[in-house]
């Protein structure tokens, strides 16, 4: 049986011999796919995996392509740019520069906007740039710009086509291991679960503002290196290739190629770029006249794509492919670094006269409580009680609306969840967050995101190995902990939904917490399962944790909790021991009616 | 620059920001109730302007034929749903709305002499060829993906932009064409003249604004659309379709797009891809308005409008540059004042 490195293997034999014995013209056709591949591997980390989109990537081509062919072809630069004149290598360098410059500045406007601001400044980014190219003098205008360099490497000129076909694919094969390593990354785990929205990701201590200007700015230098190479390919450069609907044509080959792979680009590419060779020839002669008729058929083609097959053509040809069954080792590393524990007794959470409006609505009302390191705090209370609205407001999910909520001495009503969450408090959420598609380990390994210090560019080398090694072996030995390590490495979305939510503790423990709060994390447990979860959370009680536990089974709750709060319509209405609550009329009351 | 051209200019954005005004308005109907992000807009603008402009030759539109392809193709779709589902009752209207409507407008278009119709006429049947095209782009593009992303349903539209872009050349041509104006007259203030097709644009524009307030406030179907608008799952509780909904808010944005185009087309010369900048244009202003809120969304392209005029005349080769990059400050403020709340998808 063939395994994928086999494939693999076999493709880049066919790749490196490609150019010694297809036509001129087939070599032409590679080289186009190969930038664009280039183009769409941006937008799979974008669209595919980050779930933002872009349809100005051509303007990011054309921004490195118009780069380098101005400053590798203007005579007299004004005296600041002589530098970098007369070398494609500082052309590339500086429209790198430019373009990250650019791209950053885009991305800071819009992507603190909800999700459809970006793509639609990316239009208008797109048709700006489009006509500024075509109305400036010194690029040439609507004509363009000739005589731009050859590319020499290692004293040998890039001067056809044959020769560029090893650059390109080199680039583009350098491109996808980059980006498959980050997505195989700490960082690759926070992108990954942008698409699973923000408040999970944010509540595990990701900066999510950051990985989405991150992958912005990947995909923009992608896009900007394609343009580089394109313009010493081509030699010329008009703003034709560089307009909106070329933009759009990248877009296309993501989405068509399957944009949740790095692969995936290179069939898209592929797809499209021969496709479009062919309507070009066959459409004009089937329809009588001659236009843009492929855009016809990409357009439908896309729809049904959407409509048919999501995911795109790439997952169609996995599963063709066979599939590796072997068992993966369970990470082993050194355990990191644990924060000190704070002595058993000591108040960890206080919250003081915490109000929380919804406009009219008042959801928490005065509500006070305290949990001290090494005690279970039960919180309970009829449904609709606030239980879920006072998590939040004390895990910085939603800023309480008055009142004040300290943590190990510190008031952080005024901080996000993210930095809660480093101060060393860790939950899990009623309606499971979870990342569906990746596997249990990977999930759990979310939570470990602020134990680890390695950035982008080491993910990109995988200069973080070690590192990694350590976070995995932590997440493992947390899904062991809670008893899923026959699941370590399926998808998370395969679990029932008691091990999720068991899942959900593990990550929340692998961020290493002082205080941990679980909302309902007994609800869809057998009782064999919720006998080891009551035996797990005392083992952590009696190592000095404090949790905070809102949970619907009495059973559970009065068997482990030290003390108990009881909230009925926002409002305390008891606190005590498990005992003295369940003799409480107020508390009988708001359970079972009113006894009269 | 002296008043006189100021005033001109003024004329000149004024008009154009009635038509973006219309446009946004559109725009923020069908976002707000389908969060579909309505970049086929500007193709409307078009087909109805060169649909209007082949009727005055003497030719028989292209648009014609899209709408019996759309037709027969969401006629099979539906039909073989509800041959699945036994549901035989809903047969007759299938076929009527997707088989006979076409069949009767090509008879229309055939049988009777359009060129020689008065422009009333013209119009009314343009409109009746191309309206339609907006459920009918619903059903086949959209109501498969209703509850997709935001996303996703913009890349849906991208997607039917650039067919129907292609489809428009097909149809029409590369050459571009205008249509006569509605009035020749001309009315002289002293300072400066207005055209007659100027108040034409700008009544017409006011009276289809004044038209759409009252359905919204006073009509079941109006406030159906409200209702979605603000909770799809609340609206479908109480019994409103969202299918309908969405068809509805189709039907109301192709009708306000092909009868942009034919107030515009008198003024300027319209291709096959012209609407799409227009189309744009219009989502400038509604972006201005957080593609929420209509009075914004409409002076926002009033906006455009005068700036695009002014801006023509002093710097005509960065006329776009300049308009597209004011979404730029825009996003700035809304970004400012928008505290973020996360979508559940």
């Amino acid at each position: 049986m063939m395994s994928p490195r086999l494939v693999l293997a076999g493709f880049l034999g066919l790749l490196l011999i490609a150019p010694l014995v297809v036509s001129e013209f087939h070599v032409t056709l590679l080289n186009y796919i190969g930038l664009y591949a280039i183009v769409a591997l941006g937008l799979v980390l974008l669209t595919g995996v980050g779930g933002l989109t872009s349809f100005g990537q051509a303007a990011f081509v054309g921004l490195g392509a118009y780069t380098t062919a101005y400053l590798s072809t203007a005579q007299g630069l004004p005296g600041w740019l002589v530098f970098l004149g007369g070398s494609p290598w500082l052309g590339l360098l500086a429209g790198v520069l430019f373009t990250a410059v650019v791209a950053y500045g885009l991305g800071f406007l819009t992507l603190r906007l909800s999700g459809h601001y970006l793509p639609l400044g990316t239009i208008a980014w797109g048709i700006s740039l489009y006509f500024l190219f075509g109305n400036l003098d010194f690029l040439g205008g609507h004509t363009g710009m000739s005589g731009i360099p050859a590319l020499s490497l290692f004293g040998l000129e890039l001067k056809d086509g044959r020769n560029f076909y090893y650059m390109i694919w080199a680039v583009l094969l350098v491109a996808i291991w980059l980006t498959h390593n980050l997505l195989d990354s700490r960082e690759g785990r926070a992108i990954r679960a942008l698409k699973g929205g923000t408040v999970m990701a944010e509540a595990m201590g990701v900066d999510t503002a950051r990985s989405k200007v991150v992958i912005f700015l990947v995909a923009a230098l992608f896009a900007c290196v394609s343009g580089w190479l394109y313009a010493h390919l081509q030699r010329f450069v008009n703003p034709t290739p560089f307009s909106l609907n070329i933009g759009i044509e990248y877009l296309f080959m993501a989405v068509v190629g399957g944009a949740a792979s790095v692969w995936g680009a290179l069939i898209g590419a592929g797809v499209i770029t021969v496709l479009k060779q062919w309507l070009q020839d066959w459409l004009p002669k089937l329809l009588g006249a001659s236009g843009n008729f492929e855009m016809i058929v990409f357009g439908v083609m896309m729809i049904l794509v959407l409509q048919l097959a999501r995911d795109g053509l790439w997952p169609i040809l996995v599963r063709a492919m066979p599939q590796r069954k072997s068992r993966r080792p369970v990470p082993q590393g050194e355990a990191l670094p644990k924060k000190p524990v704070p002595q058993a007794g000591q108040v960890l959470l206080e919250a003081r006269n915490v109000v929380k409006r919804f406009g009219g609505l008042v959801a928490n009302n005065n509500m006070n409580l305290t949990v001290k390191a090494g005690e279970v705090m039960a919180l309970i209370g009829p449904n609709g009680a606030g239980k879920s609205t006072m998590f939040n407001c004390i895990s910085g999910v939603d800023a309480a609306t008055d009142g004040e909520v300290l943590f190990r001495g510190q008031a952080v009503n005024k901080l996000g969840s993210r930095q809660i969450a480093a101060l060393g408090m860790s939950r899990t959420f009623q309606h499971v967050r979870l990342l569906a598609t990746m596997s249990v380990l990977e999930n759990v390994a979310i939570g470990a995101h602020l134990r680890g210090r390695k950035g982008v560019t080491s993910a990109m080398l995988h200069l973080e190995r070690g590192e990694e090694l350590r976070l995995l072996a932590e997440a493992a030995r947390q899904v062991e902990r809670v008893g899923l390590q026959e699941f370590m490495f399926e998808p998370a979305g395969s679990l029932a939904l008691g091990q999720q939510r068991t899942l959900e503790i593990a990550r929340a423990l692998c961020a290493d917490p002082c205080l941990l709060l679980l909302d309902e994390p007994a609800a869809g447990l057998r009782y064999m399962e919720k006998q080891s979860l009551a035996d797990l959370l005392r083992k952590l009680r009696s190592e000095g944790m404090g949790i905070l536990l809102v949970e619907h089974d009495m059973d559970f709750v009065m068997g482990l909790a030290d003390r108990v709060v009881v909230m009925e319509f926002g409002e305390k209405i008891a606190e005590g021991l498990p005992d003295e609550v369940q003799r409480d009329p107020a508390v009988l009351e708001a359970y079972l009616g009113g006894v009269d | 620059m002296d008043l006189q051209i100021a005033l001109l200019l003024g004329q000149d954005g004024i008009t154009n920001g009635a038509i973006y005004a219309l446009l946004s308005l559109a725009l923020v109907l069908v976002f707000t109730v389908t969060r579909v992000i309505f970049i086929p807009q500007g193709e409307f603008v078009a087909f109805g302007a060169l649909t209007l402009a082949s009727f005055q030759a003497g030719k028989t539109p292209g648009t014609l034929w899209l709408l019996i392809g759309a037709g027969v193709v969401v006629a099979l779709v539906d039909l073989s749903i509800a041959l699945r589902a036994g549901a035989t009752r809903k047969i007759p209207r299938i076929v009527a709305w997707n088989l006979v409507y076409p069949a009767v407008a090509a008879a229309a278009v055939f049988l009777l002499k359009p060129s020689e119709f008065p422009l009333l006429l013209q119009i009314a049947l343009t409109l009746a060829l191309v309206v339609p095209l907006g459920p009918m782009m619903y059903r086949l593009a959209y109501q498969p993906l209703a509850e997709g992303s935001v996303l996703v349903l913009l890349i849906v539209s991208v997607a039917v932009h650039l067919a129907l872009v292609g489809l428009g050349l097909l149809f029409f041509g590369a050459e571009g064409s205008r249509t006569p104006a509605f009035s020749d007259a001309s009315f002289d203030l002293g300072l400066v003249t207005v055209s007659g097709q100027t108040l034409w644009v700008v009544l017409a524009s006011f009276l289809l604004i004044v038209v759409l307030f009252l359905f919204f406030e006073r009509t079941i179907y109006g406030k159906a659309l409200r209702a979605t608008a603000m909770n799809r799952t609340g609206a479908r509780l109480m019994g409103i379709s969202t299918v309908m909904a969405g068809k509805l808010s189709f039907l109301l944005a192709a009708l306000i797009g092909a009868f942009s185009g034919i107030l515009i087309a008198p003024i300027t010369t319209i291709y096959y891809d012209t609407g799409f900048l227009i189309g744009l244009k219009g989502f400038v202003g509604a972006i201005v308005g957080g593609l929420g809120s209509y009075p914004i969304a409409a002076a926002g392209a009033i906006l455009v409008g005068l700036l695009e005029a002014f801006s023509s005349f002093w710097a005509s080769a960065f006329k776009e540059v300049i308009v597209f990059t004011m979404i730029i400050p825009v996003l700035v403020w809304l970004s400012l004042t928008t505290r973020h709340v996360e979508e559940e998808e």
